[in-house]
């Protein structure tokens, strides 16, 4: 028996719908779950106290946010010259060879490297060798090491993606090729390159592991670059592995969705107000 | 009266491939110089070597000698922005950057090096009257140039060329992508820019290479078939290939 095409038509859209809601209904039911019994925790002295451990998971988070906010920063004004200057080299002055192909290849294959071999990496080269003992720089650097091919690729998309038409508009004004990057191709792919820091920092706030390996556990209060700290998500993850207190780690949890969906909002935000102002679209 | 541009036996090549046969030509100054010829016959080659605009893409090569008041660009000393100021482009596709309009404009005396805030509006709203597109902008400076319509954009483009005070400008196939309204006025504006500017326009359409243009050259396989007076060539053309693409019978 042939079914009209009206039918397959219906299935179809049928099964495109049910996966749709699939992915939306797992997504609130996580979300939901988190944050239905996280929420009860969440106070003023949750928020401003240190944690104090014990088998209870006594205390509040205080140095895990500062801590997370110190490994944003770092991390980011670390990654984001190394990232979009390796981005600008290989979508505008590298050469068509062999060498900077398998440099391409390289960034690709690194972009998929399992975050904790880099946290081993950093463990044994920051931590170790440069003597930068378990401390907010070393745990930087490792999310430098694994966040650069990603931010490296994105930011390279989104340049080649300016169009031919745009760059020699430039070129032909007498504009040198450095003009050129720098005033038509940088600004034309910021929406794109801004995508892809945002997406960095949330990676930043959720990487466990290689932060685990690198930055040590502590719960001071960090004072600097060279002290010890524990992020929101590596104190999530201590809580859940060394304490009963669940419904602490799931109130970090809730701390973590609401500062990662606050750093979405933010991005949103600006790349609406650049497109506004670069396309004239609202 | 010598000639604005002059190019002598010019040779050009993509990769092993050549593009240009040999193209000897004159360009009047204060003329406008159509190109006219089917797809891939060379013409829009020949346009970008006259600013070398053709060395934006690896593994070109051009032979020959191209003149611009009897000096060749192509000679060892010629410093490529001082060329590309005297002789400036506006493109098939509306181009603008996505920046606001009055950006656009002095795009090219930012990056010669000018910043003094007075020049430089002064500079912008002279270019953007010329271009025939200060009455449609003036309220509107700070909006993005893409937010125009495509003939404002092609405008303001032309706009963007003048503001550099070139001496020639290169149309290629500028009204392609454009309505017949605005097209006209894209026309009309050339007859204007020619008291000031020699114009090379190349195009896809033998009308307004009829209607705008005072010299017209017709390329072929990468050759110039003949070249001479629009009028003339288009009423008693002296090669039957020209004759041929004129009256339609391929192209």
């Amino acid at each position: 028996m042939r079914l009209s095409s009206r039918i397959t038509g219906r299935i179809a859209f049928g099964l495109i719908w049910a996966s749709g809601g699939v992915a939306v209904l797992a997504l609130l039911f996580i979300i939901g779950y988190v944050v239905v019994r996280g929420l009860p925790e969440i106070n003023l002295e949750f928020l401003f106290t240190l944690p104090r451990g014990g088998l209870g998971g006594e205390g509040g988070i205080s140095s895990c946010i500062v801590s997370t906010l110190w490994i944003i920063v770092v991390t980011m004004v670390l990654l984001t010259p190394l990232g979009l200057g390796a981005a600008v080299y290989l979508s505008e002055y590298a050469p068509d060879t062999r060498l900077v192909g398998f440099i391409r290849y390289g960034v690709e294959l690194l972009a998929g490297v399992p975050s904790i071999v880099f946290g081993l990496f950093g463990y044994a080269v920051f931590v170790t060798v440069l003597s930068f003992r378990f401390s907010i720089l070393s745990g930087a650097l490792t999310l430098v090491c694994l966040l650069m091919p990603y931010l490296t690729r994105t930011a390279e998309e989104a340049m080649r993606s300016v169009p031919r038409e745009q760059r020699e508009a430039a070129l032909a004004l007498g504009a040198t090729k450095w003009q050129m990057v720098a005033r038509v191709v940088i600004p034309a792919a910021m929406p794109g390159i801004l995508t892809g820091i945002i997406l960095c920092i949330g990676r930043t706030v959720s990487e466990s592991a290689p932060l685990f390996v690198t930055m040590g556990g502590s719960s001071q209060m960090p004072d600097g670059l060279m002290s010890s700290g524990r992020t929101l998500a590596v104190h999530v993850f201590y809580l859940a592995m060394e304490t009963n207190a669940l419904e602490k780690a799931l109130a970090t949890g809730t701390v973590l969705v609401v500062l990662i969906l606050l750093t979405n909002l933010f991005t949103n935000w600006i790349s609406e107000r650049l497109q506004v102002r670069m396309m004239g679209v609202s | 009266m010598d000639p604005k541009i002059r190019t002598t036996n010019v040779d050009f090549f993509y990769g092993s491939v050549q593009a240009l046969k040999q193209v000897t030509l004159d360009i009047r100054e204060h003329h406008i110089t159509a190109l006219i010829g089917p797809s891939g016959c060379g013409k829009s080659t020949y346009l970008r070597s006259l600013n070398r605009m053709n060395e934006t893409i690896a593994g070109t090569r051009l032979v020959g000698e191209v003149l611009l008041d009897g000096e060749d660009i192509y000679s060892d000393g010629v410093d490529v922005v001082e060329l590309r100021k005297r002789v400036g482009m506006v493109f098939q596709q509306p181009n603008p950057f996505p920046k606001t309009i009055y950006e656009n404009v002095i795009f090219g005396p930012r990056v010669l090096g000018e910043t003094n805030k007075e020049r430089l509006d002064y500079l912008a709203e002279r270019s953007l009257k010329a271009a025939g597109l200060w009455e449609e902008v003036k309220d509107q400076l700070s909006k993005s140039g893409l937010a125009l319509s495509g003939g404002q954009q092609q405008r303001l483009c032309i706009a963007r060329a003048l503001s550099v005070e070139p001496e020639v400008i290169l149309m290629d196939e500028p009204c392609s992508a454009l309505d017949p309204l605005s097209t006209l006025k894209i026309e009309e504006l050339m007859q204007e820019l020619k008291k000031e500017y020699t114009i090379v326009i190349v195009t896809h359409n033998m009308q307004q290479a009829a209607r705008a243009s005072e010299w017209t050259g017709f390329f072929l396989m990468g050759e110039l078939i003949e070249y001479g007076e629009t009028s003339e060539l288009f009423s008693r053309p002296q090669e039957k290939k020209t004759e041929d693409y004129i009256t339609g019978r391929f192209g």
